[in-house]
């Protein structure tokens, strides 16, 4: 057994009085792909920005690569990559200079530079494209390249906070294709949050389902199922949190990006 | 190479690439020195203040560089928006550091856009008194232009959307324009208008650049420098407790 990449213990987060995430534990060891699953405003998100030195705890212990996100969060930082659930992408620049962009702000040696974009732009398909400007890729182009550009300075854990939403199933298929070599090739602990629940059956060494900040369960996709009785992991799902839908109050960061699609189709 | 020297790259790319925002910033200071220039000009001589366009000039100079530094503000919201600020605040490097490499970047477009408002003027007709004191001048240039970033930094940083940035930023940059001496001398008698271009710190920057351009500080040219480097110091502290505030 080896020692888990992610440790919570009874993490906390509250904004004002309303508890977003309540009493949370879970390990991830190394080497494994975990599921993070919950309806909307269930907590998954905010979880995320705690794991990675975004949002500060307001109780519990993290341990990410053995430190602690409070405490050398730029340790932390350097130890994991992100694909937020968001485009974070700079679109007037290059597929390579986006690439390198980051390569300098994780200090990817010089001599490695190079070679890594090749690679890691050969493995997503994107090579062909390198010279094109993002803001002409379309929307699994990009997510592709966010998931090659977060694998550069060779991190240990990737966290991925819904990076199928809003693709096509073909692209859906390549990326967990890619997802599941990733974790062959480079031995990365991937942590990821989908709404598909089949996704999750299908990719998932190991699951927990979130609701109302907090783990209501844990385990394989085929032990979930079975504590629940149901047929598939999305039965096991509306069985765990219900039927009602949740309603999220979007941020005003929310509305603009809504806004952008309306202006700007994307 | 590191995160200041890439980010700083960066905003030159994105200024290069993008002719509109080059052409764009050119129009409104051009429109200044002709309309200002050439209409006001009979008057400012009758009144034995020599050649206006002589006057005006390091003033539009000053004008191009501060709509562009103060509206380069506006790119932290940009990149918010399209998701490419958390990039940036994930990394492990310093928020100093980014908000050091983005102000450098919007600060050496301000100068660029500077001096090419400057070759308009020497179109128009004006001519520098001394030429031996134009590193001066572009070191003050230098200055006015961190300076106005800083403060376009500091208003993007506060605000989460695009709507309200041109209101506020017009709310702050034109007041500091038309009390900078840009347009008119500082005046003799000691009023509201007298003691607004004084606690100005652009007034500082304009004086500077016309001295070296045109001949004669008004406040001295040790002072303008000191005022524009003590703000500007100022300023870029504030913008970096601003920008370690933003939440990702």
């Amino acid at each position: 057994m080896t020692a888990s990449l992610i440790v919570a213990r009874d993490l906390v987060k509250r904004f004002g009085d309303f508890t977003a995430v309540d009493h949370i534990s879970f390990e991830v060891p190394e080497g494994v792909v975990f599921g993070f699953l919950g309806p909307n405003g269930a907590g998954k998100t905010t979880t995320i920005k705690m794991l990675t030195t975004v949002l500060r705890p307001d109780g519990g212990r993290l341990s990410i690569a053995g430190h602690d996100p409070i405490e050398e969060p730029l340790l932390v930082r350097r130890a994991f990559g992100i694909v937020f659930q968001d485009p974070s992408l700079d679109g007037e620049l290059t597929a390579a200079e986006n690439m390198e962009l980051h390569s300098v702000l994780y200090r990817v040696p010089r001599a490695e530079r190079r070679e890594r974009i090749e690679i890691l732009l050969h493995f997503v398909g994107l090579w062909e494209r390198r010279a094109d400007y993002v803001k002409r890729f379309s929307g699994g182009m990009k997510r592709r390249l966010e998931i090659a550009r977060a694998l550069q300075h060779r991190p240990r854990i990737l966290f991925l906070d819904e990076p199928t939403a809003g693709l096509d199933p073909q692209t859906r298929n390549q990326i967990w294709q890619f997802l599941r070599e990733l974790c062959c090739d480079e031995h990365v602990t991937v942590f990821f949050t989908t709404h598909y629940m089949e996704e999750a059956e299908r990719v998932a060494d190991r699951i927990a389902v979130i609701d109302h900040g907090r783990i209501v369960a844990q385990g394989t996709a085929a032990a979930l199922r079975q504590q629940t009785g149901g047929r598939t992991l999305e039965d096991a799902f509306i069985t765990l949190t219900g039927h009602s839908i949740r309603e999220a109050e979007a941020a005003p960061i929310d509305r603009m990006r809504t806004m952008r699609r309306v202006w700007l189709g994307r | 190479m590191n995160a200041v020297v890439i980010l700083w790259l960066r905003q030159l790319k994105l200024y290069s690439r993008s002719r509109a925002r080059m052409i764009g910033a050119l129009g409104q200071p051009t429109l200044f020195l002709l309309a200002l220039g050439f209409g006001l000009g009979p008057t400012f001589a009758r009144a034995g203040r020599g050649d206006y366009v002589q006057f005006l000039a390091p003033g539009i100079v000053t004008m191009g560089i501060l709509f562009a530094a103060v509206f380069s503000g506006s790119g932290i919201i940009w990149d918010r928006q399209f998701g490419f600020l958390k990039e940036t605040l994930v990394a492990p490097v310093s928020r100093l550091e980014i908000v050091l490499g983005r102000t450098l970047g919007s600060a050496t477009v301000a100068l660029i856009q500077g001096s090419i408002v400057f070759v308009v003027c020497l179109a128009a007709g004006f001519r520098p008194a001394h030429l031996p004191l134009l590193p001066l001048a572009l070191l003050f240039m230098a200055v006015i232009a961190i300076m106005c970033t800083a403060i376009g930094t500091a208003v993007g940083s506060v605000l989460q959307d695009m709507q309200g940035f041109p209101l506020i930023i017009n709310f702050i940059v034109l007041p500091l324009f038309f009390f900078s001496s840009a347009l008119f001398p500082v005046p003799d008698s000691q009023g509201a208008v007298w003691l607004a271009v004084r606690l100005n710190p652009l007034s500082y920057g304009v004086d500077g650049l016309r001295g070296a351009l045109s001949g004669g500080f008004e406040f001295g040219v040790t002072t303008d420098l000191v005022v524009l480097v003590v703000i500007a110091a100022i300023l870029l502290v504030i913008d970096a407790y601003l920008f370690s505030k933003i939440e990702a």
